[in-house]
């Protein structure tokens, strides 16, 4: 337990030492209390259509600080509650695919022999499939729900971190506290939960901020061609559609919530690289 | 090399049986049927309709004539362009998809293996950084904002290109499809070739023909280069994968008339029998053109070609 803290210690040190990702953090942080406080406390509804404001501009009509859309609807509070819609549905997909590729990869790699071979058959079948194409499908068939979505991003989410849980458990599995483990008669589930599991923990989460912004990315690609978030409930890739639509009249339709999303990216992109040299001492 | 080009080919086989039996069970699977619209039809219409589309018949015996029909590339019929067979929309589209594919390809091997060389032959300075920036901004950017910020720029704001629109023999109607497409293409390989290139140059047998006095352009050209783009090899596999999810948006956006447009009206009419042709169509392209690209590479790579089984 004392090397783990001094691990953890050092990787926040390295962190917080590394400008753009805590940057990124605070970014991060900011948007996320933004999307669930900001419509709060801002005078509009998502749906609420201001008749005497229809497709203004940003800071020219008294309280619609990003400009309205062309059913005069406030753009910064659907821009915050499509953020909600899509951080919320990303981080709930990345859960699913956390709990499902954790558990698969660490059981695989710790029972070994056929029963490893055999589920990362399933893995490398699954992987195979385009995966894009399925999620359309799944949407096709179930209808194009917030839950579907997430049920569907999720089913295919856990095949990486599945084979990097795997990987590790393999290797962790030969270490001497883990036979130090067995000699004292502790049993699989034990010593998969106790001991193989928390020292998989650095590159899982390294893995899972990685993919937030990638579901955030197929979440928004399917609203944005219809398939994914229905309207009124708003997500950036539809709020997006919706901007391409009018771009031609009403540009800052286009530009605030693609903005939004470039930026939800980026900086959780920025994040997830510099945790992994954070947590990743064998590069310093 | 023949035993590998042989247990790829045989390895592709499950994979698309995978694909097509997945495809066939989900859209089975879907609550109410293709023919449950607002107006309910008559029940001797339904009847007739189903039989005519064989939804009468067991499961087994409605995935049996499918495979059948695949194996003849007979898609079946499409549930809602009822004057259409799925078979049709895929010839009408295909070639379409195809030639902004290809094109989009083509583009990013042209500018991005290049653009990779430069920054590594000046690593650390302006141009360097200049270029990684620019690909991380296109790795960063997906290509649903990127393909109306182009609309918007080069065909609202400036006038220079068409907003959308397909007519035979107006190339300007592809260029900003093309462009759009290949934009993360280019990124990526810019980004692979550069650290590609730079592990190579400090390579040993690098330093040993530099000792050699070779002249550095043959050291680049004959020497470094040629191992340095392996990898990018390699990538376009994936490479092929990003242009054909890409090209579902590209399509819609710029009103193309490809197969990605097909899926995206299919996909919003639950037009199942479509999406399923569709998807399956997509998947054997990728899975053939990945294999094209891993055999490609093992042919280039001498480790590989020269070994006689793996």
């Amino acid at each position: 337990m004392n090397g783990r803290g001094g691990l953890w210690r050092d990787a926040l040190l390295r962190l917080a030492a590394n400008r753009v990702a805590c940057a990124s953090l605070a970014i991060l942080m900011l948007m996320i209390v933004a999307a669930i406080v900001g419509p709060l406390l801002l005078d509009y509804r998502q749906d609420e259509i201001d008749w005497a404001h229809m497709a203004v501009p940003p800071l020219t009509a008294e309280g619609h600080w990003l400009g309205t859309d062309r059913l005069g609807r406030d753009l910064l509070v659907r821009t915050l509650h499509g953020l909600r819609v899509s951080m919320g549905i990303a981080m709930l997909a990345t859960l699913v695919s956390l709990a499902i590729g954790v558990s698969w990869g660490a059981v695989a790699g710790y029972l070994r022999g056929r029963t490893d071979a055999l589920m990362m058959r399933v893995v490398d079948v699954l992987y195979a499939l385009p995966q894009v194409f399925f999620v359309i499908i799944l949407t096709v068939v179930f209808g194009r729900s917030p839950a579907t979505l997430l049920v569907a991003i999720g089913a295919f989410g856990w095949l990486t971190m599945a084979r990097i849980v795997r990987g590790q458990a393999l290797a962790l599995r030969e270490r001497e506290f883990v036979e130090a483990a067995i000699v004292g008669g502790a049993g699989t589930a034990r010593i998969v939960t106790r001991h193989i599991i928390p020292n998989l923990l650095g590159p899982v989460i390294v893995y899972a901020t990685l993919t937030v912004p990638q579901v955030i990315l197929v979440e928004s690609f399917l609203s944005f061609l219809g398939i994914g978030i229905q309207e009124p409930l708003a997500s950036l890739g539809n709020l997006i559609a919706d901007g391409a639509v009018e771009m031609e009249t009403a540009s800052w339709m286009l530009l605030v919530p693609a903005s939004c999303l470039v930026l939800v990216v980026f900086c959780f992109n920025f994040l997830g690289d510099g945790l992994r040299d954070a947590l990743d001492p064998r590069d310093h | 090399m023949l035993a590998y080009v042989a247990r790829r080919l045989l390895g592709a086989i499950p994979t698309l049986a995978v694909i097509v039996t997945l495809s066939f069970v989900l859209t089975r699977l879907a609550p109410g049927g293709p023919f449950d619209e607002e107006q309910a039809l008559a029940p001797e219409i339904r009847a007739n309709l189903e039989a005519a589309y064989d939804l009468d018949q067991p499961v087994a015996i409605q995935f049996g004539r499918y495979l059948a029909g695949l194996l003849h590339g007979d898609f079946g019929p499409s549930y809602k362009f009822r004057d259409f067979t799925v078979t049709e929309l895929i010839a009408s589209g295909l070639p379409v998809s195809l030639t902004i594919g290809a094109a989009a390809i083509i583009l990013a091997i042209a500018l991005g293996i290049p653009a990779g060389i430069w920054a590594a032959l000046r690593q650390h300075r302006l141009a360097d950084r200049m270029v990684m920036s620019l690909a991380v901004a296109g790795i960063s950017v997906p290509v649903f904002v990127v393909a109306p910020f182009l609309a918007l720029v080069f065909g609202i704001w400036l006038r220079w290109l068409p907003v959308a629109g397909w007519t035979a023999g107006r190339p300007g109607d592809l260029v900003l499809p093309v462009v759009t497409l290949a934009l993360p293409v280019i990124a990526y390989l810019a980004r692979l070739t550069r650290g590609s290139l730079l592990e190579v140059l400090r390579a040993p047998w690098i330093r040993a023909a530099r000792a050699r006095g070779l002249a550095p352009r043959r050291i680049l050209l004959a020497h470094a280069l040629p191992a340095a783009l392996l990898p990018v090899v390699s990538f376009l596999g994936p490479a092929v994968a990003a242009v054909l999810t890409g090209s579902l948006v590209v399509e819609t956006i710029f009103g193309l008339p490809g197969m990605g447009r097909h899926l995206v009206q299919g996909a919003l009419n639950r037009d199942y029998t479509l999406v399923m042709g569709m998807v399956i169509v997509y998947a054997a392209l990728m899975i053939a053109l990945n294999l094209a690209a891993d055999l490609a590479y093992a042919w280039l790579d001498p480790r590989i070609r020269r070994e006689r089984r793996l």
